[in-house]
């Protein structure tokens, strides 16, 4: 099952998910982006921590995430990819299109949101 | 012993996405048995999950009763998957990896089944459905259980 959760901060929604990103949870993944996409909000940061399992359904959901964020000059930055969710991004050649840091802290430095 | 023969495992879901899971964790203790390290499992779980994937989505057009038949065969060398459905026969020409530098959502799954499995083959000659062979050849590391 998958636990998709939100929080934010200066108008950046952090996204938790938990759980493999497949063909089953991805539309409910998508869902979620989409609906913080609509409401134009100043970015997207997906906490990819505790997901071990990725398939191409979920790169298909950030990508098309990613160029709606670049519509209106929205940001999208995925932190904690590792293991095969690694694996994924590095085989689609696709590790070097999205916005990926080491963490949350790292992820809001580079939208320039300072947190207290 | 000695194993001359081979192993197989035979495996059948409902085409549905909420199966997926099983198939991924057979395959991981299928490789388990094998001793292959976690990145290669990884790789294979990921083709196998992506051709089941595209039948859900290709070949029956969505998730539905209808099977997945899924053969594992087990070589001193290699490992085999052979993935049957009874869907829409699928159109070789449309089956091709999509130009990586495109960027848009979708069409990677073909592209990721073609890089990690060494030989990728679609059997045309079927009653019905569809039949796709995967190989992934073994490195010589990783057969240490003969039994």
């Amino acid at each position: 099952m998958i636990k998709i959760e939100t929080r934010e901060i200066n108008r950046y929604i952090i996204v938790d998910i938990k759980g493999d990103v497949d063909l089953y949870s991805s539309p409910q993944i998508r869902k979620v982006l989409l609906e913080n996409i609509a409401k134009k909000v100043s970015g997207l940061i997906i906490n990819l921590k505790s997901v071990s399992y990725m398939d191409s359904s979920g790169i298909a959901t950030l990508v098309e995430s990613l160029q709606r964020l670049n519509e209106y000059r929205g940001k999208l930055v995925i932190t904690h990819v590792q293991g095969a969710v690694k694996d994924v991004f590095e085989l689609s050649r696709l590790d070097k299109v999205f916005t990926i840091v080491d963490n949350e802290s790292d992820a809001l430095k580079v939208c320039n949101v300072e947190v207290n | 012993m000695n194993r001359t023969d081979t192993d197989s495992i035979q495996l059948t879901i409902p085409a549905k996405p909420k199966y997926l899971r099983i198939i991924r964790m057979t395959i991981r203790y299928i490789c388990k048995t094998l001793n292959l390290n976690s990145g290669e499992t990884n790789l294979i779980i990921l083709a196998v999950d992506e051709a089941c994937s595209n039948i859900i989505k290709h070949a029956y057009k969505g998730p539905t009763h209808q099977p997945i038949h899924i053969s594992c065969v087990m070589f001193e060398d290699r490992i085999e998957f052979i993935l049957e459905d009874q869907g829409e026969r699928a159109n070789l020409d449309e089956i091709k990896s999509r130009q990586l530098d495109d960027i848009r959502p979708g069409g990677l799954g073909v592209h990721l089944i073609k890089t990690v499995m060494d030989v990728v083959t679609y059997e045309t000659n079927v009653e019905r459905g569809n039949s796709l062979k995967m190989i992934k050849f073994l490195k010589p590391r990783d057969i240490n259980d003969k039994n």
